[in-house]
């Protein structure tokens, strides 16, 4: 039992954390977020160099082959300063590529994520599915060589950033079967896919994709055809606990600048800190957040060590169990607690809800993982 | 980091549990399981099998017979009695008392008290809280008159647990009545409980049970030799046992024995149409909901070991681990009580004497809810706690 960072976590950790302090303040964010592409060449550039886009992916892909505890501080960084480039979309649908795909695949596609000079994105979620990773009713049928594809992605994470695309559709069976889903390599510019971006509540830019007789060669499908489930499974839930560990950084910074604002902010003659109605909520946030992130801890340990999918899967639904109310917890108060202030666009915390406010719903909300825990255990 | 055990620590793991089940007395292991009142035979027993191990004072340095473990070892020795379901080693003497007299007591307090503490030959009780002295502890109003060579102790305590069984009693007495700060004027005094003007009275809770008391005193003469610390110390000393050895505020161990309880009982509940209750989803979710929690709170107790052992003394951190653990302690004990639906209203007094033709188990689950309301209540209120995170941790 040790909760000592090794001296390489603690290195990227610092280097992480000082960069984005000193370049990724709320005035620089705010100016990337209103830019075009809602994104930041020089940002995604530094974020490649400080070893965030390489750390999770293997060394036969040009990474250092390390885990989620590897990626755990340099995601609360993340967290903390609402960093909106598409690290998440990216490193989610590179490890499908890494795990899945063939060599060549891996060698041609990922040593440029690695570097920063190419964003990918995940397109799976599609309408009437919630959360579940095994619908998709999007197809992809046999054509002479290679494959044609149809169907609707939606809320695709980092899609108008991301160049390549990893596209789930069906290769067999019906929409909801566990069986017969495949994965594709999809180019962002490739004829009959159209992009329609726009910007989440969150400030994260997503696209809905569609695919109109998009026509891919042999070797775009990744990995086995018709089994790409568990593919998916475990890389949402690499995904997921990365989230948490993100989540404990927002947290974190929702908490300091909440009770910063209680100790500040005077009413009725007296700091507002010492009235002990608002002590009492402080507290609760404080115990919520300190249960959050002895869960990422778990979480991210796990996903690294679990020798099969149910132990994995497992831990990953009750790590997001408590991150989902936690967030809901926490975003809800910190604005409370700030009064009228805290609703201003101008105050960081307002957009540190909204991203807390998505999280608790990405990649399943509670309901979503009480159900699949419970299930889970039933089995 | 690595939330694994090392081979050692399993090893350590492993031969305690194993230790566990060769001498945990099958009635006493039934009778703890059941909740049933553990009276001071009971508790006394498991405490001298401890003690010839050599296992009772894990906290305790080597030289007055601790086993020299460290803060982890000790922290899988309580989780795995939580698991074993053994009675408790009652904190009073062991982890309270005894605790004080190591940090303040005289040599000659230790040799007369460590030992018998160790052995089991005196149970020793708390009298900290007076009927106007609960949550405000300090302005407690027993006092103790100092008389030549002795104090003279008038006042009352109350919520004294097991005092009924007291051989001796530990007590915070006002030996100060001018001192403008009221913390200054209390003093730790030691008082042999057959000392004559004593009178313990029950109070029964509302599950039936008699586990605390009221402790009268009337001219009660107690030699000043039983004074520790300085007079006017008594403060100091209080607040140095309340950070002190809250390694299993928690209760993580027997949190998790009562989950696991709770999972194949409410498997066994069906509601006549097949349905069993632990297949009920809103029933199912709010169990899943304490189950997380419990996980977070048990990494959250051994990151706080994880900081001790790195010389970080607990602070008052260690208070969330009182807020949570009840919490969930309390929540067990509801979707228990739940669990049992109808069969939940009979009621059984807690206790070896009662025989009733209905089943053990459902019989305790509702006094069992009652009585772990006191949870969130005692050994300061979850409330105070909040009040201590809030100052100290936060700064408010």
């Amino acid at each position: 039992m040790d909760f000592e960072l090794s001296e390489e976590q603690r290195q990227l950790a610092d280097s992480v954390g000082r960069y984005l302090a000193d370049h990724y303040d709320f005035e620089s964010r705010k100016k990337i977020v209103h830019s075009d592409s809602g994104a930041s060449d020089a940002v995604w550039k530094q974020l490649a160099e400080l070893g965030v886009l390489s750390i999770p992916f293997s060394e036969a892909a040009g990474g250092f082959g390390g885990g989620a505890v590897d990626m755990m501080s340099a995601m609360q960084s993340i967290g903390q300063a609402l960093v909106v480039e598409p690290v998440l979309a990216t490193v989610l649908a590179g490890r499908l590529i890494d795990r899945a795909g063939s060599a060549s695949q891996r060698e041609e596609i990922l040593p440029q994520v690695v570097d920063g000079t190419r964003r990918l994105a995940f397109a799976h979620t599609e309408d009437g599915g919630r959360y579940r990773l095994d619908h998709v009713s999007a197809t992809a049928a046999k054509a002479g060589d290679g494959w044609v594809l149809n169907g609707l992605k939606r809320v695709v994470l980092g899609a108008p950033q991301a160049d390549l695309m990893v596209v789930s559709a069906r290769t067999s069976g019906s929409p909801d079967d566990a069986h017969g889903i495949s994965l594709f390599i999809v180019a962002a510019n490739a004829k009959g896919v159209t992009t329609t971006p726009y910007r989440n509540i969150d400030n994260q830019r997503a696209a809905d994709v569609k695919l109109d007789g998009v026509q891919v060669r042999a070797d775009a499908l990744v990995g086995a055809e018709g089994g790409a489930l568990a593919t998916i499974e475990e890389a949402v839930d690499f995904a997921t606990a990365l989230q948490c560990a993100e989540a404990v950084g927002a947290m974190q910074f929702a908490n300091d600048t909440t009770l910063e604002y209680l100790k500040t902010r005077k009413q009725f003659g007296a700091p507002i800190g010492t009235f002990q109605a608002l002590q009492h909520r402080m507290v609760e946030m404080f115990v919520s957040v300190e249960q959050a992130r002895s869960m990422s801890y778990l979480v991210c340990s796990r996903v690294d060590s679990a020798t099969d999918a149910t132990e994995r899967a497992r831990i990953v639904s009750a790590a997001k169990i408590k991150i989902a109310d936690a967030c809901r917890q926490v975003s809800q108060e910190s604005i409370q607690l700030h009064g009228g202030m805290g609703m201003t666009e101008e105050m960081k915390v307002s957009h540190t809800f909204r991203r807390l406010t998505m999280i608790a719903q990405q990649f399943g909300d509670a309901d979503h993982h009480l159900d699949r825990f419970a299930a889970l255990d039933a089995a | 980091m690595d939330l694994n055990y090392s081979p050692e620590e399993a090893a350590f793991r492993d031969e305690v549990r194993g230790w566990l089940k060769d001498n945990l007395p099958e009635d006493l292991r039934r009778k703890t399981a059941a909740g049933d009142h553990l009276d001071k035979d009971d508790l006394l027993r498991w405490h001298r099998i401890l003690a010839k191990k050599g296992w009772v004072a894990p906290a305790w340095p080597e030289e007055w017979g601790g086993p020299g473990w460290n803060v982890t070892q000790r922290y899988i020795f309580e989780e795995e009695c939580g698991l074993a379901g053994t009675p408790p080693i009652v904190a009073f003497g062991v982890t309270m008392c005894a605790q004080v007299l190591l940090k303040f007591g005289s040599p000659e307090q230790k040799k007369r008290h460590l030992p018998a503490i160790y052995n089991g030959d005196v149970f020793w009780v708390q009298g900290y809280s007076e009927p106007g002295s609960g949550s405000d502890l300090a302005s407690l109003k027993t006092r103790a008159d100092r008389r030549g060579d002795k104090y003279v102790v008038n006042g009352q305590k109350i919520w004294t647990t097991l005092g009924q069984y007291g051989d001796w009693i530990f007590c915070l007495v006002r030996t100060d009545f001018e001192s403008k700060i009221r913390q200054e004027g209390i003093s730790f005094l030691l008082i042999d409980m057959k000392t004559p003007g004593i009178t313990v009275r029950p109070l029964i809770l509302m599950d039936g049970g008699h586990e605390v008391n009221e402790v009268f005193f009337d001219n009660v003469e107690v030699p000043v030799e039983n004074l520790v610390h300085e007079e006017g110390k008594g403060w100091t000393v209080a607040k140095y046992l309340l950070g002190h050895e809250r390694l299993n505020t928690g209760r993580i161990g027997g949190s998790k024995r009562e989950l696991v309880r709770l999972k194949a009982f409410a498997a066994e509940q069906t509601d006549g149409h097949g349905r069993r209750l632990i297949d009920d989803p809103r029933f199912r979710d709010k169990l899943t909901r304490v189950e997380v929690e419990l996980m977070a709170l048990e990494i959250t107790n051994l990151r706080f070991l994880d900081a001790m052992r790195g010389g970080k003394p607990p602070g008052a951190d260690v208070s969330m681990l009182k807020i949570r653990g009840t919490e969930i302690q309390q929540a067990l004990t509801e979707l228990m009580m739940q669990a049992a639906g109808p069969m939940a209203a009979p009621f059984k007094p807690t206790g070896p004497q009662d025989a009733g033709d209905f089943d053990d188990v459902l019989a305790h689950l509702a006094p069992r809810y009652a009585n772990y309301r006191k949870t969130s209540i005692y050994a300061g209120s979850n409330e105070i706690q909040r009040n201590i995170i809030a100052k100290a941790t936060l700064g408010l």
